[in-house]
C-alpha cells in the first residue's frame, strides 16, 4: 500500500520550522558552560524530530546534516562535551543551514551546497575533536583527547527484539522508518518473522503482524536505539540487549567517538552548482496556512450553534404570524448579538500573538552585539499580544530595521558606557500592548539617544529646515524620518543599507499606524508604533456629501462642529482657515475635491469635521454626519484601480457601495490643489 | 465499447476541425453591433444605481457590489464617443473578466443592448482598418461578416487595461 507522502510534507515543514525556531531560542538562552540538560534535551528533540520526519519523506540530505547535530547535542546531554560559545555558534549556523535546507525542499530548488558542506566539515571536525572542555580544545590536546575518546568508545552488538502489538500501524508509527535510523547508527540486519500472518484474504490492511530480530553492530549506546523506539513504546514489547562487546580500535583504529563517519560524504558533494541569488528570489511565499488554538474553533462553533438556534427562533416567529413584535424584537438583537460575536471571532482566528515577530530578535541581537563588540540584554514584553497575521508580516521589517538601528547607533559599546556611568550592558525592550482598538509597540534602548545638535545641523545642511529656524525638541526628532537622512557618522554593514526611518515610516503608514519617536540625549531613545489591529475592519463615520455617502475611519475624526461665521478666515491665496481654540486649521471643502453638487456651499449650513493624518490636521467640509459603523474593507484595486483620497470602499447594510477615505492622501491631494491652482 | 471511442474520436476531430472558431457575444452601442470572447462574459445584468468615484472620467460611472466583490461599471458608449443615450430598458452592463498582468479583474461594460451569440471562425476576421476614429486598431480583434452585417470584434483585454483603466491617469490630470 502506498500513501502519497506529499500531503504531508506541508504539515512536516510547518512543525519543522517551529521546531528549528524553538531550537534557536534555546541556543540562545543556553548558559555557556553550565547549561542546563532539559534546555538540550529540549534542542537535542526538536532535532531529532526534524531528522525522523526527515528521512521519512525521503529528504536524505536534511536527515543527514541533523544526523551530525544530534551527535553533537547527544555529547553535550549527556556531560560528554562542554556547551562552549563555538559550539553554540556552530550550532546556530547549523539551524540556520538546515532552515535553508528545508525552505529548498519546500520550494524544490537547489539549498546553497556549499555553505552546507563547510558546516558539515565543521560539524565533523568539532565531534572529531571529542568531548573535550574548552581549556584543553588546543590542537595539541585534541590528538591526545582523541585517542582517550577512541579507547572509550566499545563497538558493541545488540540484539533487539521487536514485537509491536496489532494496533502499531494505526498510531502511525511505521517500523521502517525505524529500521531506517538504526541503520544510520551501524550496520543493522533485519530479520522478520511472520509466522503471526493471517490468510491473505483474513489480513487488515491496518493491522501489524509481523515482529522483528534485529541485530545492530556499531558504536551505539542503549539509549541511542531506545531513543528511537521511544514513540512505541507502548505500543510493542521492545527487548535490547548486548550480544559482545569488542575493543574498537582494534578494528577500527580512527572513528572520533561516534558514527560520523558511516554517513558517505562525497554523494553530499554538489551536483550543479546553482547560483543562490536566484534561488532566493523564489516567489513562494511563506504558508500561506494558519496554526489555530483549538479553543478558538471552539468557541466558533458555539456560536454558530447560537446563530442556528436565533435563525430557527426568528423563523417561528415568522411562522406565528401573531403580530408579536416584542418576540421579533428580541430575535434581532440576539442575531446581531451573534453576528459580532462571530465576526470577532473569526477575526481573532487570524490574530497570532506578536511572539512570531518578535522571535528573530534574540537571534539577531545575539549575532549583531557579536559583531559590533557591544553588550546588550533584550527584554521583550507584552509577546502574547495578538495582532493579525497580515499586520505581522508587514511590520516585521520595520522592527528589524529599528532593532538593528538601536542595537548599531543606539547602545554604545561597553567602555564609552562605563564612562558615561552607564552599567556595561545596555539594555534594548521590545513592549507590545493592545490600547484601544490598536496596537501599540514600543523599541527602547538606553543608549545614547538623538543627538539634537547633530541632527538639526545636519537637517540645515540639506535644507530640511532655515538656517535660523529654532525647532521643539520633538521636531527636531522627527527630521530623521525625512528620506535620505541619516547622522550616523559611518556607514556600518548593520545599519545604513540605504534603507532609512522614511521606510519605515512610510510602511508603517501603509498599514494605517503611526510612528513617533522619543529620545534624551546620553539616557536613551523609545520608538513608539501604533497599527491597527486589523487591516480588513475599521470603525467607521459615515458622512454625506450631496447624495454621496462616504466613510471616515473613526481614528482620523479628532472632532466635529457646527460653523461660526466669526472664526472663517481667508487668506491671500484662497485658503480658508478656521480659528479652532488657539491654531488655525486649513478647511478643505469635500466637495470641491471631489467634485461633486453638495447640498451647502455656506460653510456655516454644513458641519465641519476635523481630521489629522501625520500631524497634519484640516477641516473637512461636509453636508452631514450619519451613523457610525464597523465596515468590512475591500480594496478598489482589485478590479479597478489606485483614487487619489480614498484608501477602498465597503458595503454598507443596503447593498450599495461607499468609499472609504483616506485621510492622510486627501490632505495631500488638496495641498496640491491649493499650490496648483496658485502657480 | 466501440461505438463510443468512435464517437470520442469524431468529437475530437471536431474540436480540431474549429480549432480556431470562437463564440462572440455581441451587443449594440449606438446601432452598431460589437462582439466579445464569450468566455470572458462572467454574467448580464440589468443597470442599477452605482457610487460614483471621485475625479474619474465622464465614462467611469463607478462601482457596484457584485455579491460581496467591488466591481467598477464602463460606459462603452461613452469611452468610444457615440454620444449620450438615455439608459432605457435594454440598457444592460455585461460583466466580463478581464485579464490583467497576469490576474482576473471583473469589470463592467454598460451597453445599449445584447444582440446575439455568433460562431465566428479566426479565418474569417478581417483585419480592421486603420483610420483614425475613437476606437484605436489595437483594442480591435478584426470585423466580420456575419448575415451580411458587420460585427466590430473587440479585444477587451487590451481595450479595458489599455484603453480604460490605464489611460484614466492621463485623462484626469
Amino acid at each position: 500500500m502506498s500513501i502519497d507522502l506529499e500531503q504531508f510534507h506541508q504539515t512536516f515543514f510547518e512543525e519543522s520550522f517551529e521546531g528549528l525556531d524553538e531550537m534557536e531560542k534555546e541556543l540562545l538562552d543556553l548558559d555557556m558552560g553550565s547549561a542546563d540538560s532539559e534546555s538540550i534535551n529540549t534542542i537535542f528533540r526538536a532535532a531529532h524530530s526534524i531528522k525522523g520526519g526527515s528521512a521519512t519523506f525521503g529528504f536524505t540530505d536534511v536527515a543527514e546534516f541533523t544526523h551530525r547535530m544530534e551527535t553533537l547535542l547527544d555529547e553535550m546531554r549527556d556531560g560528554r562535551r562542554e556547551v562552549t560559545q563555538e559550539a553554540v555558534n556552530l550550532l546556530l549556523s547549523s539551524v540556520d543551514c538546515l532552515r535553508d535546507l528545508l525552505g529548498a525542499q519546500r520550494e524544490h530548488n537547489e539549498p546553497d551546497k556549499e555553505n552546507v558542506i563547510t558546516l558539515q566539515q565543521q560539524l565533523d571536525d568539532m565531534l572529531k575533536v571529542g568531548s573535550t572542555p574548552p581549556a584543553e580544545s588546543s590542537h595539541a590536546a585534541a590528538s591526545e583527547t582523541r585517542k582517550k575518546e577512541v579507547e572509550e568508545i566499545k563497538e558493541t552488538e545488540w540484539l533487539i527484539q521487536f514485537h509491536p502489538h496489532p494496533h502499531m500501524l494505526r498510531t502511525g508509527n511505521e517500523p521502517l522508518r525505524m529500521f531506517n535510523e538504526l541503520a544510520l547508527l551501524g550496520d543493522l540486519i533485519v530479520k522478520a518473522d511472520h509466522s503471526k500472518l493471517p490468510a491473505f484474504c483474513d489480513i487488515a490492511f491496518d493491522e501489524c503482524y509481523l515482529s522483528w530480530e534485529l541485530t545492530l553492530k556499531g558504536s551505539v549506546k542503549h539509549e541511542q536505539i531506545t531513543e528511537i523506539f521511544e514513540w512505541v513504546d507502548d505500543d510493542c514489547d521492545l527487548s535490547i540487549e548486548p550480544v559482545s562487546e569488542v575493543e574498537q580500535h582494534s578494528q577500527k583504529p580512527v572513528k572520533g567517538n561516534g558514527e560520523t563517519e558511516k554517513v558517505p560524504q562525497t554523494e553530499n558533494k554538489p551536483v550543479e552548482q546553482k547560483g543562490k541569488t536566484e534561488r532566493r528570489k523564489s516567489s513562494l511565499s511563506e504558508a500561506s496556512s494558519i496554526r489555530v488554538g483549538i479553543d478558538k474553533v471552539d468557541e466558533l462553533v458555539n456560536l454558530v450553534g447560537e446563530l442556528v438556534i436565533t435563525q430557527s427562533m426568528l423563523s417561528q416567529t415568522n411562522e406565528d404570524d401573531s403580530g408579536n413584535q416584542d418576540k421579533l424584537r428580541d430575535g434581532l438583537a440576539q442575531l446581531e448579538r451573534n453576528t459580532r460575536e462571530l465576526q470577532e471571532s473569526v477575526m481573532r482566528i487570524r490574530m497570532l500573538p506578536i511572539s512570531f515577530a518578535f522571535n528573530r530578535f534574540p537571534r539577531m541581537v545575539h549575532d549583531l552585539t557579536q559583531k559590533l563588540g557591544k553588550k546588550v540584554e533584550l527584554k521583550m514584553s507584552g509577546e502574547q499580544t495578538e495582532l493579525d497575521k497580515t499586520v505581522m508580516e508587514k511590520i516585521g521589517d520595520p522592527l528589524v530595521h529599528l532593532v538593528r538601528n538601536s542595537l548599531d547607533h543606539g547602545i554604545e559599546i561597553p567602555e564609552i558606557r562605563l564612562k558615561n556611568g552607564k552599567p556595561e550592558i545596555g539594555v534594548l525592550h521590545l513592549n507590545a500592548y493592545h490600547q484601544g482598538g490598536s496596537i501599540v509597540i514600543e523599541i527602547s534602548d538606553d543608549g545614547a539617544g538623538l543627538n539634537a545638535a547633530r541632527i538639526s545641523s545636519k537637517a540645515k545642511s540639506q535644507g530640511l529646515i532655515d538656517e535660523n529656524e529654532v525647532l521643539t525638541k520633538e521636531k527636531i526628532h522627527e527630521l530623521i524620518f525625512n528620506p535620505g537622512f541619516s547622522t550616523a557618522e559611518t556607514l556600518s554593514d548593520v545599519s545604513g543599507r540605504g534603507v532609512g526611518m522614511d521606510v519605515v515610516k512610510r510602511n508603517i503608514k501603509g498599514l494605517g499606524g503611526s510612528i513617533d519617536v522619543d529620545s534624551e540625549e546620553g539616557k536613551g531613545s523609545t520608538f513608539t508604533i501604533r497599527l491597527p489591529l486589523t487591516l480588513a475592519i475599521l470603525d467607521g463615520q459615515l458622512i454625506r456629501v450631496g447624495n454621496e455617502t462616504y466613510i471616515i475611519p473613526l481614528i482620523s475624526i479628532e472632532e466635529t462642529f457646527q460653523v461660526s461665521y466669526e472664526l472663517i478666515n481667508t487668506i491671500a491665496n484662497g485658503t480658508e482657515l478656521y480659528r479652532l481654540r488657539d491654531e488655525y486649521i486649513p478647511i478643505v471643502r469635500l466637495h470641491d475635491i471631489f467634485n461633486l453638487q453638495p447640498e451647502h456651499t455656506e460653510l456655516t449650513d454644513g458641519l465641519l469635521a476635523v481630521v489629522e493624518s501625520d500631524g497634519c490636521k484640516v477641516g473637512l467640509f461636509i453636508d452631514d454626519l450619519l451613523g457610525q459603523q464597523q465596515v468590512v474593507i475591500k480594496g478598489l484595486e482589485t478590479n479597478f484601480r489606485r483614487v487619489d483620497g480614498v484608501s477602498g470602499a465597503t458595503i454598507l447594510g443596503d447593498g450599495t457601495v461607499s468609499l472609504i477615505l483616506d485621510v492622510g492622501g486627501l490632505i495631500e491631494f488638496a495641498r496640491k490643489r491649493q499650490t496648483k491652482a496658485v502657480a | 465499447m466501440s461505438t463510443a471511442a468512435e464517437t470520442l474520436e469524431v468529437g475530437v476531430d471536431h474540436i480540431i476541425n474549429n480549432e480556431d472558431t470562437s463564440q462572440y457575444l455581441t451587443f449594440i452601442l449606438g446601432g452598431e453591433e460589437y462582439g466579445i470572447d464569450i468566455l470572458r462574459v462572467q454574467e448580464i445584468k440589468g443597470w442599477d444605481l452605482v457610487t460614483t468615484i471621485p475625479n474619474t472620467p465622464e465614462y467611469i460611472k463607478g462601482v457596484i457590489n457584485l455579491r460581496g466583490t467591488i466591481v467598477p461599471i464602463i460606459d462603452l458608449r461613452e469611452k468610444f464617443a457615440l454620444g449620450n443615450k438615455k439608459y432605457g430598458p435594454t440598457t444592460v452592463v455585461i460583466v466580463l473578466k478581464v485579464e490583467s498582468e497576469g490576474c482576473d479583474r471583473i469589470v463592467g461594460v454598460v451597453v445599449d443592448a445584447v444582440s446575439d451569440v455568433y460562431s465566428i471562425r479566426g479565418s474569417d476576421l478581417k483585419p480592421a482598418p486603420d483610420f483614425g476614429g475613437t476606437i484605436s486598431t489595437e483594442f480591435l480583434r478584426g470585423l466580420a461578416t456575419v448575415e451580411d452585417k458587420m460585427v466590430i470584434l473587440l479585444n477587451i483585454d487590451e481595450l479595458l487595461n489599455v484603453g480604460v483603466l490605464n489611460a484614466i491617469d492621463t485623462e484626469v490630470n
